[in-house]
């Protein structure tokens, strides 16, 4: 190979340009376009449109966008209906992270260790997953109207108005929606981190008189430390990008805007308003606040390495 | 399982506490998970017996109706108010856009990334893991402007694909998958003076066929279960995917006083259809390693 290769040296100053095998830019550069035209592009428009005065203008025409500092911030973030929506998704998400972290480590832990019915087990969890959040807010809403099959269970225990009309349980009713149905993910990803943790570490564990549950604390939790630190990123980033929930369940975020995510409030101002500007403000705050808790997140439960 | 069994052999005292436990702990064990599995099959459950009964019955009975009570009358009523082929037909030329589009350009990023040598192929892989944390929706804003502004693709399926074109954890899975193939197969290959490309066709493709399973079934419910970028997109009815028609059905009734629910349960079903029956027939392809190393990388 060598040998091939310096007997020709044009090949030779070629290769090492671009490395070995150049090919493998022309390969992928078609996902290299896609990637930079369709996710870094739009990243760093989104940023200069929410400093400049941004209006949606006739296409072709030539208009004037001046560079207008933090006002489209200050309009943003001096918007009650904005920092509701904020305050929002907090709920939302202090419900759904730790919900979704340990029912489906428990569940995950549960099926690693089942033989019967396994498949079954596996498949049913994950269907709600892959069906689209269309189809199931179409039942949810069935389910947990007025005179729904959730109240009619719990009588008079029901709340009055009921749960998707009602302002305090509107977004822990969305909370627990979207933990449910996001819950087969999680538990795959923590069934793929659980075949990494060493069978020895539990013999061990149970030699030293552990029972089940110290071992799942002092044995399990620890050995998918990785995954945990990633469930809880992408069910964070999956949560702050809340949108068709509301939208449909709560009818655009009611009652009263008890359940209008960020997303939300940005497609109505962005889109509906006319104002894509501060729509372009909340989306970079959005994006700032999902840094910092990834940080903490990562600082907190990500340990020494 | 291995080790408790080797354990009764040396103490037998606590050989005996230990399976009488572990008999408890699976009898819990058995507990939650039937439960899970109640929980998340149920509602699938109700949603079919929603959809086929004559009269919404939202009472504890009318989740066991009398068959006396079902009807298929839900269907014919959706299919009245959103025409359903026509949302079937451009979910699927959406969602087949999408496949067309990962299966070639993130089938050859996926090789390229493990089998071949070149400048910027570390930048690259970071890039494919660093775009699958960017949220789509913070995206929203300017990939409006430029698709639907700028480059005038509102309504149109162009449009409506652009964004999802390649799937970035495919690329993640198909480089994964290829990085398993032994190095010296393509050497020797190279030397015979065969091509990348029918090397990648003839011998890398086949050998990593149950990863192409794998990565349409993932990359399918994207694009089919979507709702916002193709909401924003089409304004024109004949160009919705099902999940945009119905949603609109169920926004615009949920308004309106009397609530068809049977009609939204049936429209629910038909979206939902296709993909469960994907995932049952194929989940043997989806298994958690797969979807672990597609996001870790």
């Amino acid at each position: 190979m060598t040998t091939l290769v310096s007997a020709d040296g044009t090949r030779r100053r070629k290769g090492r340009l671009l490395g070995r095998n150049p090919l493998g830019l022309l390969f992928s550069a078609p996902y290299l376009v896609f990637v930079l035209l369709v996710f870094a592009y739009p990243l760093v428009y989104s940023v200069w449109i929410a400093f400049h005065d941004f209006f949606f203008a006739a296409p072709g025409a030539q208009v004037d966008r001046p560079f207008v500092g933090l006002e489209n911030f200050v309009t943003a973030l001096t918007d009650p209906a904005v920092i509701r929506s904020f305050g929002n998704v907090g709920i939302f998400l202090l419900i759904n992270v730790p919900l979704t972290v340990v029912l489906s480590l428990v569940l995950a832990t549960a099926l690693n260790r089942v033989t019967r019915f396994r498949t079954f087990l596996r498949v049913s969890y994950y269907v709600p997953y892959v069906t689209a959040s269309v189809a199931v807010v179409g039942l949810w809403l069935f389910l947990f109207n007025g005179g729904g099959l959730v109240n009619q269970i719990l009588g008079p225990l029901a709340p009055d108005p009921s749960w998707l009309i009602n302002e305090t349980w509107a977004m822990p009713t969305i909370a627990i929606f979207v933990t449910w149905k996001q819950l087969g993910f999680y538990i795959l990803l923590y069934l793929a981190a659980l075949q990494g943790v060493p069978k020895e570490l539990y013999e061990s564990a149970s030699t030293d008189g552990a029972g089940a549950v110290r071992s799942f604390f002092s044995v399990t939790v620890p050995g998918v430390r990785p995954a945990t630190v990633l469930v809880l990123l992408v069910s964070t980033v999956t949560g702050a990008n809340l949108f068709t929930e509301p939208y449909l369940l709560t009818g655009g975020g009611g009652p009263n805007g008890a359940s209008a995510s960020p997303v939300l409030i940005m497609y109505q101002k962005g889109l509906q308003q006319g104002q894509p500007d501060v729509a372009a403000a909340i989306g970079v705050v959005l994006v700032v606040l999902v840094l910092l808790i990834a940080w903490l997140q990562n600082r907190f439960a990500g340990g020494r390495d | 399982m291995a080790g408790s069994k080797s354990r009764v052999r040396m103490t037998p005292a606590n050989a005996l506490s230990d399976t009488k436990m572990s008999r408890g702990q699976a009898t819990l064990r058995a507990a939650v998970l039937a439960l899970g599995a109640l929980v998340f099959l149920f509602p699938f459950y109700y949603m079919v017996i929603g959809s086929l009964q004559a009269e919404p019955d939202p009472t504890v009975a009318g989740a066991f109706p009398h068959p006396s009570n079902l009807t298929l009358d839900n269907f014919a009523a959706i299919n009245e108010r959103i025409s359903l082929l026509t949302g079937l037909v451009n979910s699927g030329i959406f969602t087949g856009g999408v496949l067309l589009g990962t299966l070639v350009f993130g089938l050859l990023a996926g090789y390229a990334l493990a089998q071949l040598q070149w400048r910027g192929r570390g930048v690259t892989f970071a890039l494919a893991l660093l775009v699958q944390v960017v949220p789509f929706q913070l995206l929203m804003i300017p990939l409006y402007v430029l698709i639907a502004r700028d480059y005038g693709l509102s309504d149109n399926y162009l449009g409506m694909i652009l964004p999802f074109f390649i799937n970035s954890t495919a690329v993640v899975i198909f480089r994964q998958y290829f990085l398993q193939l032994p190095k010296e197969l393509f050497e020797a290959a190279r030397i015979d003076g065969a091509s990348e490309l029918v090397l990648l066709w003839r011998i890398a493709i086949p050998l990593v066929r149950p990863a192409l399973i794998t990565v349409v079934l993932l990359t399918f419910i994207g694009p089919w279960n979507e709702f916002l970028w193709p909401f924003l997109i089409t304004k024109d009815a004949a160009l919705q995917p099902l999940a945009v028609s119905l949603a609109n059905y169920i926004s615009t009734v949920a308004a309106s006083a009397a609530n068809p629910f049977g009609a939204t349960l049936a429209g629910a079903v038909v979206l939902a259809a296709p993909v469960v029956v994907l995932f049952i027939v194929f989940q043997r392809y989806f298994i958690s390693t797969d979807i672990g190393s597609g996001v870790k990388g």
